[in-house]
């Protein structure tokens, strides 16, 4: 059939707007697929426990911490296991394994979440100069970039941790550091892929400013994998963080409950008790796997590619 | 005078190689030379195959890309000569209407908002309620209900998104309006409803059109004068109907008689044009007359080394070809072995082809 068969019949207005459902944007699309994925909710909950446990530590944990009163129980090559008083048994320093471990999640997702919001937030800004200018100033902040990138993350890592001494802050500094060139790389390549769209020339030929492009129509369309990143880059950050506490990077509290540093400890005892090496290595995957299966499915949720 | 004027507009885009130390090798040469002149109220209709600069030569006259050389101006003012802070305000009196409304609306941005938008940048005055009145206004003469507000633009269908492109390209209230493909992206039942809009709406707003496309039925059904364009350059130009009834130019020829008649017996005897080979690169085109390696009338020694220009015939009629007249009196007669086989490429090309308005509506 011609168009010109066609013209004259048609009318403006002939096709009608879908009535029924009620307006939805992008996000909440996005949302709905979301919560319809079980790997996101298995992630949900496990990152639901993880935070509850983090921030109500001292009303479920039974002891202290750092409370080492039951050394006495302790002798070389006996540790004693579960018990109704001591859920996970007693330590090689004499002290509660389930206190520690609750602890432990605590100091976990503090350096995880202050850690990425150091990374995600100098990361983003980089990205966006990048970005937003392009030419020289995209050409010299991408070489910065690839120098940080071209070393391994954990060795960048400790290498940056050992520099600062042993605190805390220098570790989430440390992990902040690997994690910048990750985002501003991210965020720089897809505003760049943005920046030919067509709603980008249709916006500059209506006369809409430079910044006004940049800010209202190319970041909030590229700032999607940065989301995503950023819940997978805390599960990184957790692991990050009980490698550095495992090598003695970490405070300079070796008392300090941290699952790294229980990893350590247990090592003493591997043969006789290697469950205490278990209890913290379980939690440190349990909660990286959290975060890891929300990014995921996130991705899929969000991914442009995949819908439709 | 014309509100569109373009003179010797030339876009050549830089082949590049190398990282580090960049050298030039050449250049493809998108737009080369093209002059043309909008009457204010009339539309003025550019075709041509995939890949002959028509989509380049709409942005370059929007500013979207910037020409190589040259000059446009509207309404007496060059555009130009002007940075883009000073081009700036100035874009209210051009806009344009895109051929892929899905890509060309910001999926993040609800009708409200891409409405509000231009007014806001503009400044335009009358404030929040003002610009909401005027943005209800323009949904209804668009024919969109006013519950399109809210909604996003993977919303609608795609004739729906058309038309609020179209209704984005009219808050601004423009005197010209460039449309590239506006049409091709959709399905053919809704392309007509479009067409009609376009032309109801250009009565209505004493609007200006260059309206680009590869389909010459949706050109002759909304042009006033039609303009055919060859690799980078316009090989013809004439009033719509004039074009049509009696094309001249060899490459307009083999356009026409690719275009099926919706009679068998008519489809069966008619004599067609079989155009030889592919469009040469626009990175290495032919010396003299561009369309010479493909002509089934081409001559000996001149059509390889001078360039025609365009010229009037009669009645407005322009055409760029040395042997227009001959070849329209019946004094030159088409070679059967058309175009010389020289090219690597050489293949037999379905006519169908040539317009490629059976292809994919996404190529561009």
């Amino acid at each position: 059939m011609s168009v010109e068969e066609q013209v004259g019949a048609a009318r403006p207005g002939d096709e009608v707007v879908k009535e029924a459902r009620p307006t939805r944007g992008l996000r909440g699309e996005a949302m709905r697929r979301l919560l319809r994925n079980p790997m996101a909710i298995v992630g949900f909950v496990l990152i639901l426990v993880f935070v509850a446990v983090a921030v109500f530590a001292p009303w479920i944990a039974p002891y202290s911490p750092k409370d080492n009163s039951w050394l006495s129980e302790v002798r070389p090559g006996v540790y004693p296991g579960p018990s109704a008083e001591h859920w996970l048994g007693i330590d090689p320093l004499g002290r509660d394994v389930f206190s520690r471990l609750v602890y432990g999640a605590r100091q976990s997702l503090l350096i995880g979440v202050v850690s990425l919001a150091i990374g995600a937030t100098v990361g983003v800004s980089i990205g966006l100069l990048a970005g937003a200018f392009g030419g020289w100033v995209d050409a010299l902040v991408m070489r910065l970039v690839d120098i940080m990138l071209s070393v391994p993350g954990l060795l960048f890592a400790i290498a940056i941790a050992a520099m600062l001494g042993q605190s805390l802050t220098s570790v989430m500094i440390a992990i902040a550091v690997v994690n910048i060139p990750i985002f501003a790389r991210l965020l720089r390549g897809e505003m760049l892929g943005q920046r030919a769209a067509d709603y980008v020339l249709a916006a500059r030929s209506l006369g809409i400013s430079r910044a006004g492009i940049v800010f209202r129509h190319v970041l909030p369309n590229s700032f999607t994998p940065v989301i995503v990143q950023g819940t997978l880059t805390l599960a990184l950050a957790i692991v990050e963080a009980a490698g550095l506490a495992f090598l003695g990077l970490s405070g300079s509290d070796p008392s300090a409950p941290e699952w790294g540093r229980m990893l350590t400890d247990a090592q003493v005892a591997l043969t006789s008790a290697p469950q205490l090496a278990l209890y913290p290595g379980l939690a440190i995957v349990l909660a990286a796997l959290g975060f890891t299966l929300v990014g995921e499915s996130l991705r899929e949720a969000l991914d442009p590619k995949l819908r439709r | 005078m014309s509100l569109l004027q373009v003179r010797d507009l030339k876009v050549h885009f830089p082949i590049k190689a190398g990282n580090l130390f960049t050298r030039q090798h050449g250049s493809v040469q998108a737009v080369d030379g093209v002059d043309l002149d909008v009457a204010a109220g009339t539309t003025f209709g550019l075709v041509g195959e995939s890949g002959c600069g028509k989509s380049t030569l709409a942005r370059a006259i929007m500013r979207l890309v910037e020409p190589t050389a040259g000059s446009v101006a509207l309404d007496g003012q060059d555009l130009l000569g002007l940075s883009e802070r000073r081009l700036r305000p100035m874009r209210r009196d051009f806009q344009m209407v895109f051929q892929d409304p899905m890509a060309s609306l910001d999926p993040r941005q609800n009708v409200e908002s891409l409405l509000t938008e231009p007014l806001r940048a503009h400044k335009i005055p009358g404030g929040p309620v003002e610009h909401a009145r005027r943005i209800r206004e323009l949904l209804e003469v668009v024919g969109l209900p006013a519950t399109a507000l809210e909604r996003y633009p993977h919303e609608f269908s795609g004739g729906q998104r058309q038309r609020i492109g179209i209704a984005r390209a009219l808050v601004l209230s423009p005197k010209l309006i460039v449309a590239d493909e506006p049409v091709s992206a959709l399905d053919v039942s809704v392309q007509a409803q479009v067409i009609n809009l376009l032309k109801e709406l250009q009565e209505r707003f004493s609007l200006t059109y260059l309206v680009i496309a590869h389909d010459l039925a949706v050109v002759r059904h909304i042009s006033d004068t039609v303009a055919v364009m060859y690799l980078g350059s316009i090989i013809e130009q004439a009033p719509a109907d004039q074009l049509y009834r009696s094309p001249t130019h060899p490459y307009t020829k083999a356009l026409m008689g690719a275009v099926p008649v919706p009679d068998p017996a008519v489809e069966v005897g008619r004599n067609r044009i079989l155009l030889q080979g592919d469009l040469p690169s626009p990175a290495n085109p032919p010396a003299g007359c561009r369309f010479h390696t493909r002509c089934p009338w081409r001559q000996a020694s001149r059509c390889a080394e001078e360039r025609p220009a365009l010229r009037t015939l009669t009645g407005g009629h322009q055409v760029a070809c040395h042997y227009a007249e001959d070849i329209a009196a019946g004094r030159i007669q088409p070679s059967t072995t058309a175009a010389p086989r020289s090219t690597a490429t050489v293949s037999q090309h379905e006519p169908a082809e040539l317009l490629d308005s059976r292809r994919s509506p996404g190529g561009r």
